[in-house]
């Protein structure tokens, strides 16, 4: 089994110039392992990451942008899985983090734990380009050609817990993590 | 009887469909709502001036057009009074403790030309501005032909003031073909 922290420093070391929308743990961790100011930490609310995601894509098609969702995240929002594949967006590539638990909200387990399939529900909703990790060493291999793939792009992360991160919710809510993006975009 | 003075023409889609493109709005994301289905959607999801976004939930609309925000584009959520009441949440975290520019044209379903909605007898109606009211959300209500000049100052100024607006259409529009 991986680590997320394990996962996400990989993905930093082949990331370049995308933007990175990250969730709850995810963005804990990515922010304390890539200080990147294209980085979107303010998803708002549970589930609507890949959707914040989405818009961006839309509204930046020069620019290619990587979600790090949460499984907890992405069951609150399946349809979005649908409308990823309808509007087909060549930028995009949507990584969930699938820990089998809520990490941010005392660590219980999801619904369908270790039972439903992320990639078959990417699968049936559309999504052409669908992947599945559970050991570093095949992700890492990977990890370039994934991040070069015209989107829309799936990809399952079977992940478990890493290192302790401090919950910086003021980079998630605050009104600087917005200030900082918006001006790293509108340079971008 | 009627509420309003003035000519009181009946509120079309086709109108409200030039008013949404004259406010610089390049992507509506939306899911169907009866209010506004054959006078503005049917019309709009042909239209090769905007990109038409067809999203599940409508909760998912709130993200996108955030996201299209920091981008320095233009969104529209269209949804059904339910999809709002649906929404809630996503409103009160995206559009307003971030103080982004969420545009939303919301169908009162059930709703008169000639009633106030705050006093309709339809619950559904009735409760749609409070609920508004409560997350601090400026609303415009488009029931005759008239009201349409109030979208691109509101989505104007929601761009301007970077904070959300609710245009809430409460009339049943008629059909775009038959207009």
């Amino acid at each position: 089994m991986m680590k997320r922290d394990e996962c996400l420093a990989i993905l930093a070391r082949h990331h370049s110039d995308q933007i990175v929308v990250p969730l709850y743990q995810a963005a804990f961790e990515w922010s304390a392992i890539k200080s990147w100011p294209l980085t979107y930490y303010s998803f708002g609310a549970m589930g609507l990451g890949s959707s914040h995601g989405l818009g961006l894509a839309l509204g930046r098609p020069d620019k290619r942008v990587i979600v790090l969702d949460g499984d907890g995240s992405l069951l609150m929002n399946l349809g979005t899985l649908v409308t990823i594949a309808e509007v087909a967006p060549p930028n995009l590539i949507h990584f969930v983090c699938e820990n089998g638990t809520y990490e941010a909200n005392g660590a219980h387990p999801i619904p369908g734990r270790g039972v439903l399939s992320f990639a078959g529900f990417a699968r049936a909703a559309g999504i052409e380009k669908v992947y599945e990790f559970s050991e570093l060493e095949d992700f890492e291999r990977s990890i370039a050609d994934l991040l070069e793939e015209r989107g829309p792009v799936f990809v399952d992360l079977k992940v478990e817990k890493g290192g302790d991160y401090e919950y910086r919710w003021d980079l998630v809510h605050g009104p600087e993590s917005r200030r900082a993006f918006r001006e790293a975009l509108d340079n971008a | 009887m009627s509420r309003e003075t003035g000519s009181n023409r009946t509120l079309l889609g086709r109108d409200i469909l030039e008013a949404i493109k004259e406010s610089g709005v390049e992507f509506v994301v939306s899911v169907p709502d009866i209010t506004t289905s054959e006078g503005l959607l049917r019309p709009l999801a042909k239209d090769p001036a905007l990109r038409h976004v067809r999203v599940c939930k409508e909760d998912e609309g709130v993200a996108i057009c955030a996201g299209l925000s920091f981008c320095g584009r233009r969104g529209l959520l269209m949804m059904q009074s339910t999809g709002m009441y649906d929404s809630v949440n996503a409103i009160r975290s995206v559009a307003v403790d971030y103080g982004l520019p969420i545009c939303m044209l919301v169908g009162l379903q059930g709703a008169l030309a000639d009633e106030d909605p705050r006093e309709s007898p339809k619950h559904i109606v009735r409760v749609a501005q409070p609920v508004l009211d409560a997350l601090g959300v400026t609303q415009y209500l488009l029931q005759h032909a008239e009201d349409v000049a109030r979208i691109r100052p509101a989505i104007d100024r929601a761009f301007a003031e970077s904070r959300p607006v609710a245009l809430l259409v409460g009339a049943m529009l008629p059909d775009h073909d038959e207009t």
